[in-house]
């Protein structure tokens, strides 16, 4: 019988437990001692170390950055964004290739809405082995490559992680749309063949996203569905500041008319 | 009666048979085992497909799933279109066609608008399609995910390049489907006209549905 008998024993035994640190844990508030330079601490909205396994969600105002760091080599970030007013409206992985003519988003791409808005761009990316294909792990896979795939289990699934995330926001399986899974890669050969990058990588590699409308983000940190290896994934530290919108002469913005017009779409959802 | 062609190879009573009309959704009910052959009917014509569970309409075609599955974004005889629950929905049993696209998405007017441009925002689309038909069977937009389109062709480069291109198919090319489960299948004849997909000219299609 152990000695929490009574309430006020239980009480102490919980409150002994706070200031405990671990690996995987958000920071309230907030800090970190490796911001960019043109950033505040008091700009500093969000950080925290998404466990291997694990996920997270939050909401983003317009032009915040959220960097993801793969601190040792081996996270995946599958990542759902949403527009935080208007959660139908969410990232279209087929558009978002399709428009930009391009299978592999990194630096300068964007993540576009299946209204033809763009949700974020990537302003900065050191690790360009990102996914657009072949979205999560789901139950049945874990339990292929595992032996199980439950969130109850150790060998959660991605998908599974995503909704949660999601539910948490209110959002239900009808939401979980395709996603992009970032610092896990593909190449797609001529003959349509799925090539995976899978590392493990250098520590360090980071990306970071510009939140061109109010959105609502979900990630979940599980290894790539095509990944054959015993259970291999490693913690996903997010940081994310307040930044200005983005302005009429950003690079990104500008760089080509398909991307222009979807900014172009965005700015008039706020022209009010 | 000319021999009919298109429906060569089929076994078993046929349970439908109806033309789609060029730009038209279209949505149909099918019981495990029943085979669905979509016909192509004057060539190079964008069918954009969905699945959804009958039993359970949250669970539904996940092109992601079957890309990681077969580890190829190209569809071909075998292919098993997967839910997003990792479950075979339908089979793809024979197909005239070398391979179908996963990867390029539904049109849609915002799209257009990214693509083509704001002239194009009165143009009919895939999209609204879908929206059509699933509205009509108790679903709405939460409930688009990425599809599949027959005879379109979609091929990603070596640099990465990636874009719908004149198509491979050609009049009275076939793709037949099992279905794997209960499934209800819908449609969107696609009226793109900005692009090859449907070679400038969309055109009807036929499908028939045989057990």
């Amino acid at each position: 019988m152990s000695a929490l008998a009574d309430p006020n024993a239980a009480r102490t035994h919980a409150r002994a437990m706070g200031g405990t640190v671990v690996e995987a844990m958000p920071i309230l508030p907030p800090r970190a001692d490796d911001l960019p330079a043109s950033v505040t601490a008091d700009d500093l909205l969000w950080e925290e170390t998404i466990a291997a396994g694990g996920y997270a969600s939050r909401t983003l105002s317009r032009g915040a950055r959220l960097r993801l760091i793969d601190l040792k080599g081996d996270a995946c970030a599958s990542l759902l964004v949403f527009n935080a007013a208007m959660p139908s409206e969410r990232l279209n992985i087929a558009d978002t290739v399709k428009v930009q003519w391009d299978a592999y988003p990194s630096a300068g791409s964007l993540l576009l809405s299946d209204m033809g808005r763009v949700l974020a761009s990537i302003e900065r990316d050191d690790a360009p082995t990102h996914d657009a294909f072949c979205g999560p792990s789901n139950e049945a896979s874990n339990r292929r490559h595992y032996g199980d795939g439950r969130n109850s289990g150790i060998y959660p699934n991605a998908r599974d992680r995503l909704l949660l995330g999601a539910a948490k926001y209110g959002l239900g399986r009808r939401d979980v749309h395709p996603c992009i899974n970032l610092f896990k890669g593909v190449r797609i050969g001529a003959d349509g063949a799925v090539t995976a990058q899978l590392g493990p990588f250098a520590p360090g590699r980071s990306l970071v996203l510009r939140a061109e409308m109010e959105l609502i983000l979900v990630i979940a940190n599980c290894p790539h569905v095509l990944d054959t290896r015993p259970w291999s994934v490693t913690p996903l530290r997010v940081t994310a500041w307040r930044g200005a919108p983005t302005a009429a002469d950003d690079p990104i913005r500008t760089a080509t008319p398909e991307r222009l017009r979807a900014f172009l779409n965005t700015e008039d959802m706020y022209r009010r | 009666m000319d021999k009919d062609t298109h429906s060569a190879g089929l076994t078993g009573q046929v349970l439908h048979d109806e033309i789609v009309p060029a730009r038209a959704p279209w949505l149909h009910r099918m019981k495990t085992g029943e085979t669905l052959r979509v016909v192509d009917l004057e060539g190079n014509q964008a069918v954009d497909f969905l699945l959804y569970a009958t039993a359970d309409d949250a669970e539904r075609y996940s092109a992601q799933d079957t890309i990681a599955a077969q580890a190829n974004i190209f569809l071909r005889t075998g292919s098993k279109l997967l839910s997003n629950e990792g479950r075979p929905m339908m089979t793809i049993t024979a197909t005239s066609v070398d391979y179908h696209d996963t990867i390029g998405g539904a049109c849609s007017c915002e799209s257009n608008s990214l693509r083509y441009g704001h002239h194009t925002k009165a143009q009919h689309s895939c999209i609204d399609n879908f929206l059509e038909a699933n509205l009509r069977d108790g679903r709405g937009k939460r409930d688009m995910v990425s599809n599949v389109n027959f005879f379109m062709n979609v091929p990603v480069e070596p640099d990465g390049a990636l874009g719908i291109v004149d198509g491979i198919s050609a009049p009275g090319l076939t793709v037949d489907l099992r279905a794997e489960m209960d499934v209800t299948v819908v449609v969107s004849n696609c009226p793109q006209i900005n692009n090859p997909c449907n070679g400038f000219n969309p055109t009807p299609v036929r499908m028939i549905v045989t057990a």
